[in-house]
């Protein structure tokens, strides 16, 4: 009986912590290339509906998440050619890119609202995933376990492989990469669509997986989360993971203690759990500048501009 | 690689006839020069005489629009630094292409064109630094290592590609005179295996200790060729700046007066996450005298200059007596009021806001010693007035008090900002690199006003990792170390190599271990 609740509170954290997770990931290799996108909100968005409107029309939910990693390269494109090709201010364009999210998808969502799809299902078939205990490992979707993979192909490819070498090199010190002869703009394009893409994935993991219907602002803040992960996780892929985990944790709260049937505590305060996880862990972190500083890459959202 | 040195080997590089513009600016006009394998060959002028333009045609950097240039007899364009790479061209740039946070190894792979497996690479760097007898650790993080042994990962990026040509762009800017020793034994290794090494720099004792033909450049033509061992030191700078070399007048009757800064005891934790920590730092700089300040660079230079201009206070009153009275808790305005004044390293964006005008530049710090913002408002016409005799008395180039600070070259913007600040008349100036990149004219005006200074009751305290500036201006030499400062010696009693040593202190000793943390 416990661990049948066990089980259930793990599905329902692995489930809450997979879109941030993928969105981070992104973000990840974003900063690590030198470049500031605070537009993961509004990415994540795009992504999102774009996801729900082919999934909903195709009734594919395979070209739904195909058509919501494009919706997010696209939407990171427009980032990436203000901040890059025309230098505009990282920030102010991330700001505005969480924006032009919010109001877009609101826009194309408009005639889904209350539409539901078939969820995405788990990649295992029934005699594994509704196992009552091999289900922690085998009654995942596919976008879960590919999470999973990515955080150790992107792990291993910033540390082990000479293009992922580059690409740090180009966050560290965007000058010298450029003298010696790496196209430190090309290459953060790279970044950028990468982190779109999977910005767009996560975003659609909210209406293709965990809320199989479409409702504005779908994704409830949870790309700033991812923001702040990133940080958290000090660069680093493998406590991007832990720290996704975590913040599920935290988030999958109100969940949990509705279903142990805690009622002296409001639930309004359980949901507030993970923003102010947020605010604690990024207050956290730049009180602790000495390590915050050495780990951040040295050109993150400065422009670059070859002379 | 041993190439017979005779008449009939063509020259590893002929240049015929370059020119180059840029909108404005004849950079390169006609410029011929040829280097033949195992020469080390001089390239002499001032900043602006069109030196970076041509070395990076050369390396395919840029591209000359008229002239041709010949590689071992054969014409050849050189599109890009990759193509430049591929006939045998090497370059170590003056700015390192360095990632502070990377390995050496990992620095050293990112130079190459082409993947290299990491453990072959390993063992071919191991390789070259036994060869040269190169001290340096594959597996340090490069913000670990000092200015020299930085440069060596240049070099050694170079040595891996086999160079046929080293070019080295004003190498010794920055280094210790024993590093500089090494480097040039490392150089005379390299041109003896037949490689040409063309050597970039204004330092004439240095081209005349290395280098056997030199090429002068000023304005962007060829002004001479000679051999630097033959000619004199004097005649190569007259050559380069193009008029009689301006000696600095020491005024008779300057000399030690009542102490007017003094500074007791003063510690100081570094900034993170690579500053120095300053330990106990003492020493009187008194009225009429210049004291210097030698050391390489991040052994607590910043850190004692923004500690002593108030942008990071002391723990107590006394730590800093100005003219006797404690300032060690006062702020940066309230110390410039009191008449101390500093000059940081970097013009752009710590003495000078980039994007505002030098008038406004002047308001900044000169509104506590002059009118010029009374009650807080600002009085335009004392600014102007202040910002056009500044220019006007330190012969700044520009195009008056309203260009904004960005558009001057770093010689200009800096004699602007010394200006603004000896024209406060303060009690202290401190000023960091003061002629750092600037041209050999300009520094020489630099300095001529420092002295100057000191001679009207002054104390001057100059920071720098200059010794020939410090030898030439400072009536007193201490040195800075991992942030201790030595006792001061006076000039008159010290051999360079004595401050040499002072100056490498554990840097020194690092290289001959291997082990030492700088």
């Amino acid at each position: 009986m416990t661990s049948a609740i066990l089980i259930s509170i793990l599905m329902t954290l692995v489930a809450a912590s997979t879109p941030i997770l993928l969105a981070a990931l992104g973000e990840l290799v974003v900063e690590k290339a030198g470049v500031l996108n605070l537009g993961v909100e509004g990415m994540m968005l795009t992504g999102a509906v774009a996801g729900f409107a082919v999934a909903y029309s195709s009734g594919s939910t395979t070209l739904g998440l195909i058509a919501a990693l494009a919706a997010g390269v696209a939407t990171a494109m427009i980032f990436a050619v203000l901040t890059l090709s025309l230098t505009a201010n990282q920030v102010a364009t991330g700001l505005a890119l969480t924006i032009f999210g919010i109001g877009a998808s609101s826009l194309i969502g408009a005639g889904f609202v209350g539409r539901t799809i078939t969820r995405l299902g788990p990649v295992f078939p029934e005699a594994l995933a509704g196992h009552p205990l091999l289900r922690a490992v085998f009654g995942h979707d596919i976008v879960v376990y590919l999470s999973l993979a990515l955080v150790l192909a992107v792990s291993l490819f910033l540390r082990k492989t000479r293009p992922g070498l580059v690409l740090r090199a180009v966050g560290e010190n965007d000058a010298s990469a450029h003298a010696i002869g790496y196209p430190v703009i090309a290459i953060r394009y790279g970044a950028i669509a990468f982190g779109g893409a999977l910005a767009g994935l996560g975003g659609a993991y909210f209406s293709l997986a965990l809320t199989p219907m479409w409702a504005d602002r779908l994704t409830a803040g949870r790309g700033w989360i991812a923001l702040a992960l990133v940080v958290f996780a000090a660069w680093r892929p493998g406590r991007l993971l832990l720290g996704a985990y975590l913040f599920g944790a935290v988030m999958t709260l109100e969940l949990q203690a509705k279903a142990a049937g805690i009622t002296w505590l409001a639930p309004e305060l359980l949901a507030m759990a993970p923003y102010l996880a947020t605010i604690a862990v990024l207050t956290m972190m730049s009180l602790g500048r000495k390590t915050g500083r050495l780990d951040a890459p040295a050109c993150l959202g400065k422009p670059f501009s070859a002379s | 690689m041993n190439q017979p040195r005779e008449q009939e080997v063509p020259p590893r590089l002929a240049l015929a006839h370059i020119s180059k513009s840029f909108p404005g600016v004849k950079a390169n006009e006609d410029i011929s020069l040829s280097v033949r394998p195992g020469e080390i060959h001089a390239l002499l002028g001032e900043n602006g005489a069109g030196k970076s333009t041509l070395v990076k045609i050369i390396y395919g950097v840029q591209h000359a629009d008229e002239g041709t240039i010949s590689w071992d007899g054969e014409t050849v364009s050189i599109p890009s630094p990759k193509a430049a790479r591929r006939l045998g061209i090497g370059m170590v740039f003056q700015h390192f292409s360095l990632f502070d946070a990377m390995t050496v190894i990992e620095n050293i792979a990112l130079g190459l064109d082409e993947a290299v497996d990491r453990e072959v690479l390993k063992a071919r760097v191991a390789a070259i630094l036994d060869s040269y007898s190169l001290p340096l650790d594959p597996e340090r993080a490069v913000h670990t290592l000092s200015v020299g042994e930085r440069q060596r990962i240049e070099i050694v990026r170079c040595l891996l590609q086999k160079p046929k040509l080293l070019i080295m762009d004003e190498p010794t800017s920055v280094l210790t005179p024993q590093e500089v020793e090494r480097l040039f034994e490392t150089l005379r290794q390299i041109a003896s295996e037949g490689c040409a090494i063309l050597y970039i720099s204004h330092k004439l004792h240095e081209i005349k200790a290395l280098c056997e033909a030199a090429t002068i450049l000023r304005g962007g033509r060829v002004v001479a060729t000679c051999d630097p061992k033959l000619e004199s030191t004097k005649r190569m700078a007259e050559l380069m700046i193009g008029a009689e070399l301006r000696q600095i007048e020491h005024k008779p009757g300057a000399g030690a007066g009542a102490v007017r800064l003094s500074v007791q005891d003063l510690s100081l934790a570094g900034e993170p996450p690579f500053g120095t920590d300053l330990e106990a730092v003492s020493f009187d700089a008194r009225a009429g005298e210049i004291l210097g300040i030698a050391g390489v660079a991040g052994n607590g230079q910043s850190e004692l200059l923004t500690a002593l201009s108030g942008e990071r206070l002391a723990s107590s009153p006394d730590a800093i007596l100005l003219d006797g009275r404690p300032i060690g808790l006062h702020g940066a305005g309230q110390r410039r009021a009191a008449g101390l004044a500093c000059v940081p390293e970097e013009r752009n964006g710590h003495a000078a806001v980039p994007d505002f005008s030098l008038a406004d530049n002047s308001i900044l710090t000169a509104r506590h010693r002059l009118p010029l913002a009374p009650l807080g408002f600002v009085a335009r016409g004392d600014v102007l007035r202040f910002a056009q005799s500044v220019i006007q008395r330190f012969d700044v180039r520009t195009t008056g008090p309203g260009a904004l600070a960005r558009s001057l070259s770093g010689g200009n913007l800096q004699k602007f900002i010394m200006g603004r600040e000896i024209g406060q008349q303060p009690a202290v100036l401190v000023v960091s690199q003061p002629t750092w990149g600037v041209d050999a004219g300009a520094a020489a005006a630099i300095r001529q006003e420092l002295v100057d200074l000191a001679a009207k009751g002054s104390a001057v305290v100059v920071i720098s990792q200059d010794l020939d500036e410090l030898l030439e201006l400072a009536d007193r030499l201490c040195v800075l170390n991992e942030g201790r400062l030595s006792a001061p010696r006076a000039i008159a009693s010290l051999g360079i190599d004595e401050i040499g040593l002072m100056m490498g202190g554990v840097h020194g000793a690092g290289e001959s271990t291997g082990a030492t943390h700088a």
